[in-house]
């Protein structure tokens, strides 16, 4: 199987989608002629043409807006967002518009629009350039979030995403674009909110997503030395999640810890931990634990960014912990 | 010069015994040969001789008492010696009371396990995580009774898991069986012990498995008929010990035993066959059943089942098969599968004999069939061995002439 990027996957997964359904088009900012700001375009516009590749102006609430329009008549967008911190501009198209359509028009139009761009931190983009967002857009009814850890992933997931007839939120991670990975060529589909344990172990339940996964096996790697195997459980999709192959892996473990890029308070791992207890109370040997971004605005200084970023360290402290392991 | 009588070892597989009577009292003389006393064995009652001459000084154990291979049970001497120097060395009668207790965990006869209770001297809140409280209430942990390794002394898994190790451990000196609630503990017999034991040595590490095989018993039955009017007192089962017999002299690789590094190989064929009793099961041998005639095997089976019930089978009765047979048919049980008999390789279970219909050139009659279960150590034999032996076994019963 031929070993790409996450960015090549996505791009396939784009140039199929484009050359299967001509209703799919590609807007946003410089993703034609600059082939997109991380190259995850790259080609398209020379492949599709710019009636089907839309360079737009600095305008995420016109964009996404038009997208929603766009949607409603009966096209498939794919809506870049340069990273997505600058999605906060889009969030009543994204939130009243797009997530709500639907259900305001008693089901008269459909939304089918992707949303997708990067997001997390990556080497000091400081305070306003390193958020993790996924847990404000899965907070919503209506959305659909996806954030995908591993080339094939990314690839199976942005196709799904693109057919799929919901606004679909496509997290992606900055620093995963350049990580590799095998990616079987042509048609393929990851459903969404299907769950996949990247790791079988018998000691813990590691739940973690998108470039957390990484972090989680380094860490079972360290933990393995010492006798101790992790489950490792990637979601995909944390909106709608699913639920059954996490909770039966905490029946089989007693333990759980959920590792999230994002800030604690209010996080995917909050919903979690709360899913667990109340569906694998009786097989806790402990509560559950979470590693999370530190509680505060990124900071630009490369020491304290990496303190406040989840490390393999703090993952396989946080599994001691709950192993009851001083 | 006084000498001690110690509990001996009456079956290979014993290591206790139990003294039902003594047949001599303190007092009165002995000589060699003569019996002591009935011991029950995990197999048989048998009767214990005095291996030297003398009088009886002591008794050291009671009727009831179980006693460990090698321990004192009497001591025998001249009229007037002392015996304190042996009696103190002897050690006291000590598995005597200790009967084991089936249940792994003592159970609280109260409340169920609270879920959190209040330690009335230390006012100390007891914690504990979810599952530590539902293995706790699982397997009847108390507790109350557990230090917890968990922070602020929360008990968690592996504290119950040790507690539970703890109490099997301790088992065998638990209190005797008392009645709690609506369960009736019954106290183990040397020989359920014994099955308890062996089946477990068999089950958890020999590899099963499983062939069945459905005989077209028509012939047989019809020969047996004949063989029933002419008053032969023969059973079914004589011939399928004595078929089953004729086929492993033909497939010696099922008659054989798993030796850690090699194979052994029986050329000789003794046939164990499980015989059901009150309390439990025993499986008399009958030896080189290849060689011996149809009604030598009835007559030699029919004489051990007879004393296999009273008990009165003697150890090499009932040792040495190298391969069994359970018949569950006359109990109506169409098939089933059987537990191997360590060392052996392989075990016969027989079902009912049992009129079917059967579609024969295109009609419907009424036929006899027979299943047969062979259970296979797979580390001995491969399941196309057990197959080609199950195979010559099932032409034979359908051919009841090609036996022998």
């Amino acid at each position: 199987m031929p070993l790409i990027t996450y960015r090549d996957a996505l791009n396939q997964a784009l140039r199929e989608e484009m050359q299967r359904d001509p209703k799919v088009f590609l807007m946003g900012e410089e993703v034609g002629v600059y082939q997109g700001a991380y190259k995850v375009s790259r080609g398209l516009l020379q492949e599709f043409g710019d009636r089907r590749v839309i360079d737009t102006p600095i305008t995420e609430e016109g964009f996404t807006g038009v997208g929603v329009g766009a949607a409603m008549v009966g096209l498939r967008p794919v809506i870049e967002m340069m990273t997505w911190n600058f999605s906060m501009l889009a969030m009543d198209q994204i939130i009243n518009s797009a997530a709500k359509m639907l259900y305001m028009s008693g089901g008269q139009f459909r939304i089918p629009i992707v949303l997708r761009g990067p997001g997390g931190a990556a080497h000091q983009l400081a305070a306003q350039h390193s958020q993790s967002l996924e847990s404000w857009f899965a907070h919503v009814p209506g959305l659909k979030v996806v954030a995908p850890s591993t080339p094939y992933d990314a690839k199976g997931l942005l196709k799904a995403a693109i057919r799929d007839d919901d606004p679909v939120i496509f997290c992606e991670g900055e620093t995963l674009y350049g990580s590799k990975g095998e990616v079987p060529d042509g048609d393929y589909v990851v459903p969404i909110g299907v769950a996949d344990v990247k790791r079988e172990g018998t000691d813990v339940t590691i739940v973690a997503w998108s470039k957390m996964v990484s972090v989680a096996v380094k860490a079972a790697d360290t933990l393995a030395a010492e006798g101790i195997s992790c489950e490792i459980i990637d979601p995909r999709t944390l909106r709608p999640l699913d639920e059954a192959p996490i909770i039966a892996s905490v029946q089989k473990t007693n333990r759980c810890v959920v590792v999230e890029e994002g800030w604690e308070y209010s996080g995917i791992g909050a919903q979690l931990a709360y899913l667990i207890h109340r569906d694998a109370f009786s097989d806790l040997d402990a509560p559950v634990t979470r590693v999370t971004g530190a509680d505060v605005p990124m900071p630009y200084a490369k020491n304290l960014e990496h303190l406040a970023t989840p490390s393999a360290a703090r993952v396989v402290e946080a599994v001691k912990q709950v192993l009851y392991i001083d | 010069m006084a000498s001690r009588v110690v509990m001996p070892k009456l079956s290979d597989t014993m290591e206790e015994g139990k003294i039902l009577r003594w047949l001599k009292q303190e007092g009165d003389k002995v000589e060699t040969g003569q019996t002591l006393a009935e011991v029950e064995t995990d197999k048989a009652t048998v009767e214990m001789e005095a291996y030297t001459n003398g009088v009886i000084r002591k008794l050291v154990a009671s009727p009831g008492d179980t006693i460990k291979i090698g321990a004192t049970i009497a001591v025998i001497g001249s009229p007037d010696e002392d015996i304190s120097a042996l009696l103190e060395s002897a050690a006291p009668p000590p598995a005597a009371q200790a009967r084991p207790v089936p249940t792994a965990m003592p159970i609280r006869a109260t409340a169920p396990p609270q879920v959190v209770s209040h330690d009335a001297a230390t006012n100390r809140a007891l914690r504990a995580s979810p599952l530590a409280l539902r293995m706790a209430a699982e397997a009847g942990v108390d507790l109350n009774a557990l230090q917890g390794s968990g922070p602020q002394g929360r008990v968690i898994k592996r504290d119950i898991e040790a507690a539970i190790a703890k109490a099997s451990a301790s088992q065998a000196s638990a209190a005797p069986a008392q009645p709690v609630g609506d369960v009736q503990e019954i106290v183990l017999s040397s020989m359920r012990r014994t099955i308890a034991k062996r089946l477990v040595q068999s089950k958890a590490p020999v590899p099963h498995f499983y062939l069945t095989v459905d005989v077209a018993a028509d012939r047989l039955w019809d020969a047996y008929r004949a063989l029933r009017e002419e008053n032969y007192p023969i059973s079914l089962n004589d011939v399928i010990i004595k078929a089953s017999a004729s086929a492993l002299k033909r497939h010696p690789e099922v008659n054989a035993s798993f030796a850690g590094d090699h194979v052994k190989q029986y050329s000789r064929v003794h046939i164990g066959l499980a015989v059901a009793l009150e309390d439990g099961l025993i499986t008399p041998v009958i030896r080189d059943a290849d060689s011996k005639s149809l009604a030598d095997i009835a007559e030699e089976v029919r004489e051990l089942v007879d004393r296999a019930r009273n008990r009165r089978l003697q150890p090499h009765e009932y040792t040495g098969a190298t391969f069994s047979i359970s018949n569950l048919g006359m109990m109506g049980i169409e098939e089933f599968s059987a537990i191997i008999n360590p060392p052996e390789a392989a075990i016969l279970a027989v079902g009912a004999l049992r009129e079917v219909p059967v579609v024969e050139g295109g009609q419907v009659k009424i036929g006899r069939r027979m299943k047969m279960t062979l259970s296979v150590d797979h580390r001995v034999a491969d399941g196309a061995q057990g197959a080609r032996f199950l195979a010559t076994l099932k032409r034979m019963l359908e051919n009841p002439l090609l036996i022998g």
